[in-house]
Protein backbone atom coordinates (compact mmCIF):
# COMPACT_ATOMS: atom_id res chain seq x y z
CA UNK A 1 0.00 0.00 0.00
CA UNK A 2 1.11 3.58 -0.77
CA UNK A 3 0.25 6.80 -1.45
CA UNK A 4 0.76 7.98 -4.74
CA UNK A 5 1.71 11.16 -5.87
CA UNK A 6 -0.57 13.32 -7.19
CA UNK A 7 0.35 14.95 -10.34
CA UNK A 8 -0.84 18.72 -11.75
CA UNK A 9 -1.54 20.68 -14.56
CA UNK A 10 0.12 21.63 -16.30
CA UNK A 11 1.24 18.01 -16.36
CA UNK A 12 0.91 16.64 -20.48
CA UNK A 13 -0.23 13.10 -18.99
CA UNK A 14 -3.49 14.58 -17.74
CA UNK A 15 -4.29 16.06 -21.55
CA UNK A 16 -4.00 12.14 -23.19
CA UNK A 17 -6.31 9.97 -23.45
CA UNK A 18 -6.20 6.50 -21.26
CA UNK A 19 -6.01 3.08 -22.43
CA UNK A 20 -8.74 0.34 -21.76
CA UNK A 21 -7.70 -1.73 -19.06
CA UNK A 22 -7.73 -5.56 -20.30
CA UNK A 23 -5.51 -7.30 -17.91
CA UNK A 24 -7.74 -7.83 -14.68
CA UNK A 25 -4.63 -9.72 -12.82
CA UNK A 26 -3.66 -8.93 -8.65
CA UNK A 27 -1.48 -5.65 -10.13
CA UNK A 28 -4.79 -4.17 -10.71
CA UNK A 29 -5.90 -4.62 -7.39
CA UNK A 30 -2.81 -3.58 -6.04
CA UNK A 31 -3.34 -0.44 -8.03
CA UNK A 32 -6.97 0.43 -6.81
CA UNK A 33 -5.96 0.09 -2.97
CA UNK A 34 -3.09 2.39 -3.73
CA UNK A 35 -5.31 4.49 -5.67
CA UNK A 36 -7.86 4.79 -2.89
CA UNK A 37 -5.29 5.66 -0.25
CA UNK A 38 -4.27 8.59 -2.59
CA UNK A 39 -7.81 9.61 -2.51
CA UNK A 40 -8.45 9.50 1.42
CA UNK A 41 -4.99 11.31 1.43
CA UNK A 42 -6.23 14.37 -0.39
CA UNK A 43 -8.82 17.13 1.26
CA UNK A 44 -12.37 15.18 1.09
CA UNK A 45 -11.89 14.24 -2.50
CA UNK A 46 -15.12 12.34 -3.82
CA UNK A 47 -12.86 10.62 -6.67
CA UNK A 48 -9.84 9.95 -8.27
CA UNK A 49 -8.86 9.04 -11.92
CA UNK A 50 -5.60 7.03 -12.89
CA UNK A 51 -4.74 9.36 -15.17
CA UNK A 52 -4.08 12.01 -11.80
CA UNK A 53 -1.31 9.91 -10.00
CA UNK A 54 0.08 9.46 -13.95
CA UNK A 55 -1.27 6.12 -14.90
CA UNK A 56 -2.79 5.92 -18.38
CA UNK A 57 -5.71 3.46 -17.89
CA UNK A 58 -9.46 3.21 -17.72
CA UNK A 59 -9.53 3.32 -13.64
CA UNK A 60 -11.67 6.00 -11.08
CA UNK A 61 -13.04 5.84 -8.51
CA UNK A 62 -15.76 7.87 -6.76
CA UNK A 63 -17.38 7.52 -3.37
CA UNK A 64 -19.85 10.23 -1.53
CA UNK A 65 -20.71 8.03 0.97
CA UNK A 66 -18.85 10.16 3.61
CA UNK A 67 -19.93 13.75 2.68
CA UNK A 68 -21.24 16.20 5.51
CA UNK A 69 -23.98 16.95 3.44
CA UNK A 70 -25.59 13.54 2.80
CA UNK A 71 -26.43 12.99 -1.35
CA UNK A 72 -28.07 10.05 -2.66
CA UNK A 73 -25.14 7.60 -4.20
CA UNK A 74 -24.53 3.97 -4.99
CA UNK A 75 -21.68 3.49 -2.58
CA UNK A 76 -18.05 3.11 -3.39
CA UNK A 77 -17.36 2.75 -6.65
CA UNK A 78 -14.30 0.99 -7.89
CA UNK A 79 -15.14 1.57 -11.65
CA UNK A 80 -12.85 -0.44 -14.55
CA UNK A 81 -13.27 1.17 -18.13
CA UNK A 82 -16.31 3.15 -17.69
CA UNK A 83 -18.88 4.70 -19.73
CA UNK A 84 -21.98 6.50 -19.88
CA UNK A 85 -24.54 5.35 -22.29
CA UNK A 86 -26.91 7.51 -21.50
CA UNK A 87 -27.02 11.86 -20.98
CA UNK A 88 -30.12 13.73 -19.78
CA UNK A 89 -30.86 17.37 -18.69
CA UNK A 90 -27.91 19.92 -17.46
CA UNK A 91 -27.25 21.48 -14.31
CA UNK A 92 -24.21 23.89 -13.12
CA UNK A 93 -22.36 22.84 -10.17
CA UNK A 94 -19.08 24.16 -8.58
CA UNK A 95 -16.09 21.86 -8.91
CA UNK A 96 -12.87 21.91 -8.07
CA UNK A 97 -9.57 19.62 -8.56
CA UNK A 98 -6.56 17.91 -7.00
CA UNK A 99 -4.73 18.32 -10.37
CA UNK A 100 -5.68 22.18 -10.05
CA UNK A 101 -4.98 23.09 -6.81
CA UNK A 102 -6.37 26.34 -5.41
CA UNK A 103 -9.37 26.97 -7.91
CA UNK A 104 -13.21 26.15 -7.86
CA UNK A 105 -15.15 27.35 -10.68
CA UNK A 106 -18.73 26.40 -12.51
CA UNK A 107 -19.22 23.47 -15.12
CA UNK A 108 -21.85 21.93 -16.49
CA UNK A 109 -22.91 18.65 -16.43
CA UNK A 110 -25.54 16.22 -17.16
CA UNK A 111 -28.30 15.81 -14.57
CA UNK A 112 -28.77 12.30 -15.00
CA UNK A 113 -26.45 9.24 -16.42
CA UNK A 114 -26.52 6.23 -17.45
CA UNK A 115 -23.21 4.28 -16.21
CA UNK A 116 -21.40 1.01 -16.56
CA UNK A 117 -18.22 -0.55 -15.98
CA UNK A 118 -16.60 -3.20 -14.80
CA UNK A 119 -15.42 -4.34 -11.47
CA UNK A 120 -11.79 -5.68 -10.71
CA UNK A 121 -13.17 -9.40 -11.55
CA UNK A 122 -13.95 -7.60 -14.52
CA UNK A 123 -18.08 -8.12 -14.17
CA UNK A 124 -19.72 -5.17 -16.07
CA UNK A 125 -22.76 -3.23 -13.46
CA UNK A 126 -24.82 -0.69 -15.12
CA UNK A 127 -26.80 1.90 -13.42
CA UNK A 128 -28.54 5.09 -13.23
CA UNK A 129 -27.69 7.66 -11.21
CA UNK A 130 -27.77 11.96 -10.56
CA UNK A 131 -26.99 15.15 -9.20
CA UNK A 132 -24.12 15.08 -7.03
CA UNK A 133 -23.02 11.38 -7.77
CA UNK A 134 -23.76 11.97 -11.89
CA UNK A 135 -21.31 14.71 -11.75
CA UNK A 136 -18.24 13.44 -9.71
CA UNK A 137 -18.81 10.54 -12.26
CA UNK A 138 -18.55 12.79 -15.27
CA UNK A 139 -15.43 14.80 -13.66
CA UNK A 140 -13.81 11.22 -13.52
CA UNK A 141 -14.41 9.98 -16.67
CA UNK A 142 -12.99 12.99 -18.42
CA UNK A 143 -9.81 12.56 -16.45
CA UNK A 144 -10.11 9.15 -18.82
CA UNK A 145 -10.37 11.36 -21.81
CA UNK A 146 -7.75 13.33 -21.35
CA UNK A 147 -10.13 16.50 -20.22
CA UNK A 148 -10.02 18.83 -17.22
CA UNK A 149 -13.08 20.75 -15.24
CA UNK A 150 -10.88 23.72 -16.67
CA UNK A 151 -12.29 22.88 -20.44
CA UNK A 152 -15.47 23.04 -19.82
CA UNK A 153 -15.67 26.09 -17.41
CA UNK A 154 -18.90 28.64 -17.56
CA UNK A 155 -18.96 31.96 -16.59
CA UNK A 156 -21.81 33.15 -14.18
CA UNK A 157 -23.58 34.83 -16.94
CA UNK A 158 -24.04 31.98 -18.97
CA UNK A 159 -26.95 30.56 -17.34
CA UNK A 160 -28.36 33.07 -15.01
CA UNK A 161 -31.74 31.17 -14.47
CA UNK A 162 -30.95 27.97 -15.02
CA UNK A 163 -32.09 26.07 -11.23
CA UNK A 164 -31.48 23.36 -9.93
CA UNK A 165 -35.22 22.03 -8.71
CA UNK A 166 -35.20 17.88 -7.38
CA UNK A 167 -38.20 15.69 -7.47
CA UNK A 168 -38.42 12.56 -6.53
CA UNK B 1 10.56 43.20 -3.22
CA UNK B 2 7.30 42.75 -4.99
CA UNK B 3 4.12 44.14 -3.90
CA UNK B 4 0.75 43.75 -4.93
CA UNK B 5 -1.30 47.06 -6.18
CA UNK B 6 -5.01 46.94 -7.11
CA UNK B 7 -5.64 49.04 -10.40
CA UNK B 8 -9.25 50.19 -11.13
CA UNK B 9 -9.15 51.82 -14.97
CA UNK B 10 -12.59 52.94 -16.22
CA UNK B 11 -13.76 54.80 -19.98
CA UNK B 12 -16.00 54.73 -22.43
CA UNK B 13 -15.93 51.43 -24.07
CA UNK B 14 -14.29 50.70 -26.92
CA UNK B 15 -12.15 47.90 -28.97
CA UNK B 16 -8.99 46.40 -27.47
CA UNK B 17 -9.05 48.64 -24.02
CA UNK B 18 -7.53 45.45 -22.24
CA UNK B 19 -5.59 44.41 -24.65
CA UNK B 20 -3.52 48.02 -24.70
CA UNK B 21 -3.77 48.49 -20.62
CA UNK B 22 -2.16 44.38 -20.23
CA UNK B 23 0.37 44.88 -22.72
CA UNK B 24 1.77 48.03 -21.03
CA UNK B 25 2.20 46.14 -17.84
CA UNK B 26 3.46 43.07 -19.48
CA UNK B 27 6.14 45.14 -21.01
CA UNK B 28 7.51 46.56 -17.56
CA UNK B 29 7.12 43.02 -16.00
CA UNK B 30 4.07 43.41 -13.92
CA UNK B 31 2.48 40.23 -13.05
CA UNK B 32 -1.45 40.00 -13.21
CA UNK B 33 -3.05 38.09 -10.32
CA UNK B 34 -7.24 38.17 -10.15
CA UNK B 35 -8.64 40.62 -12.45
CA UNK B 36 -12.43 41.19 -13.34
CA UNK B 37 -13.44 43.07 -16.18
CA UNK B 38 -16.27 44.08 -17.96
CA UNK B 39 -18.81 46.56 -19.57
CA UNK B 40 -21.08 48.63 -18.08
CA UNK B 41 -23.71 50.32 -19.66
CA UNK B 42 -21.26 52.63 -22.02
CA UNK B 43 -18.45 52.21 -19.97
CA UNK B 44 -15.83 49.63 -19.44
CA UNK B 45 -14.61 49.18 -16.14
CA UNK B 46 -11.53 47.03 -15.56
CA UNK B 47 -9.99 46.09 -11.78
CA UNK B 48 -6.95 43.91 -12.08
CA UNK B 49 -4.37 42.64 -8.86
CA UNK B 50 -0.95 43.84 -10.74
CA UNK B 51 2.48 42.25 -9.19
CA UNK B 52 5.46 44.90 -9.59
CA UNK B 53 8.67 46.17 -7.88
CA UNK B 54 7.32 48.83 -6.42
CA UNK B 55 7.18 50.96 -10.13
CA UNK B 56 4.93 54.11 -10.60
CA UNK B 57 2.25 52.66 -12.26
CA UNK B 58 0.35 55.98 -12.42
CA UNK B 59 3.30 56.97 -14.80
CA UNK B 60 3.60 53.67 -16.69
CA UNK B 61 0.01 53.72 -17.41
CA UNK B 62 -0.19 57.72 -18.13
CA UNK B 63 -0.25 57.67 -21.80
CA UNK B 64 -2.26 54.29 -22.67
CA UNK B 65 -4.86 56.44 -20.02
CA UNK B 66 -4.67 60.03 -21.98
CA UNK B 67 -4.75 58.03 -25.31
CA UNK B 68 -8.02 55.63 -24.42
CA UNK B 69 -9.21 58.45 -22.12
CA UNK B 70 -9.61 56.34 -19.09
CA UNK B 71 -9.80 57.08 -15.42
CA UNK B 72 -7.09 55.18 -13.41
CA UNK B 73 -7.47 54.58 -9.66
CA UNK B 74 -4.60 53.12 -7.96
CA UNK B 75 -4.76 50.97 -4.24
CA UNK B 76 -1.80 49.28 -2.87
CA UNK B 77 -3.54 46.14 -1.89
CA UNK B 78 -3.35 45.90 2.17
CA UNK B 79 -3.90 42.08 1.61
CA UNK B 80 -1.23 40.13 -0.61
CA UNK B 81 -2.99 36.57 -0.26
CA UNK B 82 -4.10 35.27 -3.15
CA UNK B 83 -6.20 32.18 -2.15
CA UNK B 84 -9.47 32.62 -3.55
CA UNK B 85 -12.68 32.93 -0.67
CA UNK B 86 -14.74 29.63 -1.59
CA UNK B 87 -18.67 30.64 -1.78
CA UNK B 88 -21.04 27.98 -0.01
CA UNK B 89 -24.45 29.59 -1.50
CA UNK B 90 -25.91 31.02 -4.57
CA UNK B 91 -28.43 33.43 -4.72
CA UNK B 92 -30.86 35.15 -7.10
CA UNK B 93 -32.92 37.61 -6.43
CA UNK B 94 -35.29 39.24 -9.19
CA UNK B 95 -38.45 41.30 -9.28
CA UNK B 96 -40.15 44.75 -10.79
CA UNK B 97 -37.70 46.87 -10.61
CA UNK B 98 -38.06 49.58 -7.62
CA UNK B 99 -35.60 51.53 -5.47
CA UNK B 100 -34.26 49.96 -3.10
CA UNK B 101 -34.26 46.48 -4.15
CA UNK B 102 -30.17 45.99 -3.68
CA UNK B 103 -30.23 47.65 -0.38
CA UNK B 104 -32.95 45.48 1.05
CA UNK B 105 -32.19 42.55 0.58
CA UNK B 106 -28.03 43.09 1.37
CA UNK B 107 -28.67 43.97 4.27
CA UNK B 108 -31.14 41.52 5.53
CA UNK B 109 -29.04 38.89 4.22
CA UNK B 110 -25.71 40.40 5.92
CA UNK B 111 -28.00 40.64 9.28
CA UNK B 112 -28.48 36.90 8.62
CA UNK B 113 -24.29 36.10 7.93
CA UNK B 114 -24.03 36.80 4.38
CA UNK B 115 -20.97 37.40 3.29
CA UNK B 116 -20.91 38.40 -0.63
CA UNK B 117 -17.99 37.00 -2.55
CA UNK B 118 -19.51 38.11 -6.13
CA UNK B 119 -22.63 39.98 -7.12
CA UNK B 120 -23.96 40.98 -10.32
CA UNK B 121 -27.05 43.05 -11.28
CA UNK B 122 -28.94 43.57 -14.30
CA UNK B 123 -32.00 45.76 -15.42
CA UNK B 124 -34.07 43.71 -18.06
CA UNK B 125 -37.55 43.62 -19.04
CA UNK B 126 -39.62 45.94 -21.06
CA UNK B 127 -39.50 50.03 -21.23
CA UNK B 128 -42.80 50.25 -18.94
CA UNK B 129 -42.36 47.37 -16.66
CA UNK B 130 -38.64 47.10 -15.86
CA UNK B 131 -37.10 43.84 -13.77
CA UNK B 132 -34.19 43.96 -11.76
CA UNK B 133 -31.54 41.20 -11.47
CA UNK B 134 -29.10 40.02 -8.96
CA UNK B 135 -27.17 37.01 -8.62
CA UNK B 136 -25.13 36.85 -5.48
CA UNK B 137 -22.27 34.18 -4.14
CA UNK B 138 -21.57 34.18 -1.34
CA UNK B 139 -20.20 33.05 2.18
CA UNK B 140 -23.18 31.92 4.65
CA UNK B 141 -21.57 32.43 8.09
CA UNK B 142 -24.53 31.52 10.05
CA UNK B 143 -25.51 28.97 7.80
CA UNK B 144 -27.95 28.83 4.67
CA UNK B 145 -30.91 27.99 6.87
CA UNK B 146 -30.75 31.67 8.51
CA UNK B 147 -30.64 33.31 5.09
CA UNK B 148 -33.63 31.40 3.92
CA UNK B 149 -35.28 33.11 7.20
CA UNK B 150 -34.26 36.32 6.50
CA UNK B 151 -35.18 36.22 2.97
CA UNK B 152 -39.05 35.81 4.12
CA UNK B 153 -38.56 38.99 5.69
CA UNK B 154 -38.10 40.70 2.55
CA UNK B 155 -40.64 42.44 0.55
CA UNK B 156 -43.31 40.82 -1.76
CA UNK B 157 -42.63 41.07 -5.46
CA UNK B 158 -38.90 40.02 -4.92
CA UNK B 159 -38.28 36.52 -5.71
CA UNK B 160 -35.76 34.97 -4.04
CA UNK B 161 -33.66 31.83 -4.90
CA UNK B 162 -31.15 30.62 -1.91
CA UNK B 163 -29.21 27.31 -3.11
CA UNK B 164 -25.77 25.66 -1.52
CA UNK B 165 -23.28 25.57 -3.43
CA UNK B 166 -21.66 21.80 -2.78
CA UNK B 167 -18.66 21.77 -4.27
CA UNK B 168 -17.41 18.98 -5.40
CA UNK B 169 -13.92 17.75 -5.42
CA UNK B 170 -12.32 15.07 -7.46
Amino acid sequence: MAVLEIIHYPDDRLKQASDTVTLFDQSLKDFLVDLEETRLSGPGAVGIAAPQVGVAKRIAIVDLTELKKPVDNHGHLLMINPEITQWQGMEKGREGCLSVPDFTGNVIRAEKITIRFQNSEAQWAEFETRGYEARAIQHEIDHLDGMLFLDRLVSRRADLFQRKVYKK
Amino acid sequence: MKKWSLLTLVGADQTAIVAAVTRVLAEADCELGETSMMRMGGSFAMMLRVRHENQDLAALLKDVCDRLSLHLHIDDDVDSSNAAIEPDVNITVYGADRSGIVAEVTSKLADAGLNIIDLETALAGTKDKPIYIMTIEGQARQGVDALTKAAESISDGVELNIIPIQTLRA
